[in-house]
């Protein structure tokens, strides 16, 4: 790895690192081996992960969806370059003053049910969306979609129906009392998803799915 | 009042727990004695899970001796207990409504308040108390659940949990194909045969942002356990092996990564998987490399129990809390995230 690497976060798929490169600041994803899991699977799984992020985020950028540029891909080492995002992450944002006024939140809402509209339209899958994996560029505000970590390519209405209820999950566990902002998520996506019909209609049934969990102990 | 006695009677599956908790009020938090801990479980032959209607019947014909078992070894009579506290839900109707029946003919017999208690909350109170976690990640796996739950005003949020089968229920049905003995538990033999396992056979492996999928992985094993055995490469060892490194994988995984999105550094396992000590090793080996702590316990209250029950309906009852005699129903499905925690800041 590059000298100067500091390290800003550790996820809990990966180490991320602020370094310089090419003249520009740039965020280094390393896949750490994970202790918990047995040697093979850990690989297997590692190299799969680091090759569909890279891929997945370059689909993205064709499509003018607003994603870290990748920079560099060393599958061997399990490290990803890409442009480094200045900004503040929608999970950060919806905690200030500002986040919580309903005007914020539906320019907010509206911003992420676009860009997730756009990215399921090229048939992307994020695997991981939370608002901690939602960002707003410090400049110009737009908003960014990161850590495409378990992301992967299907045209399945089910895979982007369960993309969908993550996300809710994670707002409704996140953000309590949310629920205008997630419906105005999902209006935006609409508006903006070739398949939302049908893509919303299997979220119903997700969400049903989840539920019936809770029948034995 | 200075003291407190809650009866808990818990039944939700094939286990019937009996317990009996003093509160002692009088010190600040108050000093938790648990008085008895008393199980009696329904194992049903090899190659067999257990039926709602048989479990019933084992719960009927053994919760009287099992409640006067428990009064003798905590060596006090019903006019000492202040609340009777029962299994609500979830679990099966059957097993449910047995225990819920006695539990109101006690309350009405003895003249006590009654407390209808989630069984999954029971759970985390429990864990909780045992272990001295604070505000921990909780996983709790047994045989029909599996969540990744964290606490954040007044409710326990389910975080990521099992979107078809749960993790206990994919371990106990591949025990079926291997014709494992259900006692103590087929878990419990899983785990001890996959201790003499090496190879690792390639499984499905699907985490789905902070759920998990459990129904690919069994089906794969069930259809081709079968040939892995006979081609000699694979052994049932193995095959036990395997299927645990898999799934618990899985299970780590998410909630490593509910703990990097909470920021929290401690992890409590219940339910009954909890008690497996491969499980325990794997989250252990996660929260090192990331400065965090495991909370476990063993089977007396990984397992379900009595106590667990009585613990979190104590809880529920020093609020203020109790259930009227005509809201004493049961139900198969009672959500984690439904219960109004009013006894945690």
């Amino acid at each position: 790895m590059i000298h100067n690497a500091q390290l800003i976060k550790q996820g809990a798929e990966a180490k991320v690192y602020l370094a310089p490169f090419c003249q520009r600041q740039a965020i280094i994803k390393e896949r750490f081996a994970k202790a918990y899991r047995h040697p093979t699977l850990d690989k297997k799984l590692t190299s799969r992960r680091v090759i569909q992020e890279a891929r997945c985020l370059n689909r993205c950028q064709k499509a003018f969806i607003d994603t870290p540029t990748v920079y560099l891909v060393d599958v061997d080492s399990s490290l990803i370059y890409m442009e480094f995002i200045e900004g503040c992450s929608v999970r950060d944002y919806l905690t200030t003053d500002d986040g919580h006024l309903p005007e914020a939140q539906a320019k907010v809402a509206k911003e992420i049910g676009t860009a997730l509209g756009k990215m399921h339209n090229i048939d992307v899958v994020h695997g991981d969306l939370t608002t901690s994996n939602l960002m707003m560029r410090k400049e110009s505000g737009s908003l960014v979609l990161i850590d495409f970590g378990l992301s992967y390519v299907s045209n399945l209405i089910e895979d982007k129906a369960v993309d969908l209820y993550v996300l809710e999950r994670a707002f409704t566990s996140t953000h309590p009392n949310t629920e205008v902002m997630f419906a105005q998520i999902l209006e935006a996506y609409g508006q903006n998803s070739k398949a939302s019909k049908l893509i919303l209609k299997k979220l119903e049934d997700v969400r049903m799915r989840g539920r019936k969990r809770s029948m034995l102990g | 009042m200075t003291a407190m006695i809650a009866l808990g009677l818990e039944g939700s599956a094939n286990k019937l727990g009996v317990g009996l908790i003093r509160h002692d009020m009088s010190t600040t938090p108050p000093t938790v004695t648990i008085l008895s801990n008393l199980r009696h479980t329904y194992h049903p032959p090899p190659g067999e899970g257990f039926l709602p209607k048989d479990t019933a019947l084992h719960h009927r014909s053994h919760i009287l001796e099992l409640i006067k078992n428990a009064l003798a070894e905590a060596n006090i009579t019903h006019k000492d207990i202040s609340v009777i506290c029962f299994t609500k839900g979830p679990g099966m109707g059957g097993p449910l409504t047995s225990v819920a029946t006695v539990a109101r003919t006690l309350a009405l017999m003895w003249n006590k308040e009654l407390v209808g208690v989630n069984h999954c909350v029971g759970h985390i109170e429990m864990g909780r108390q045992i272990t001295g976690a604070e505000n921990p990640v909780v996983l709790y796996v047994s045989g029909g659940n599996t969540q990744v739950i964290a606490y954040a005003e007044k409710r326990y949020r389910i975080f990521g949990e099992a979107l078809d089968i749960a993790v206990g229920n994919c371990l106990d049905r591949f025990a079926r194909v291997l014709n494992l003995p259900n006692d103590p538990a087929p878990g419990y033999n899983i785990e001890q045969l996959a201790k003499k396992g090496t190879k690792l056979v390639d499984l499905p492996y699907t985490v789905k942002g902070m759920d998990v999928s459990f129904s690919g992985v069994l089906s794969y094993i069930e259809t081709n356990a079968p040939a892995l055995l006979a081609s000699g490469e694979y052994t049932e060892a193995d095959l036990c092996f395997s299927l645990q490194e898999t799934v618990f994988a899985m299970l780590v995984e998410t909630t490593e990564r509910a703990m990097a999105h909470i920021g929290s550094r401690e992890v409590l396992i219940v339910g009954g998987v909890g008690c497996n000590k491969r499980l325990q090793e794997m989250m252990d080996q996660m929260a090192s490399q990331r400065d965090g702590k495991v909370f476990a316990t063993d089977e007396r209250f990984c397992i379900d129990n009595g106590i667990m029950i009585a613990q979190a309906g104590i809880l529920a009852y020093q609020t203020g809390y109790t259930t009227p005699l005509e809201k004493t129903w049961c139900t198969q499905r009672f959500r984690t995230d439904e219960v109004f925690v009013a006894w945690r800041e």
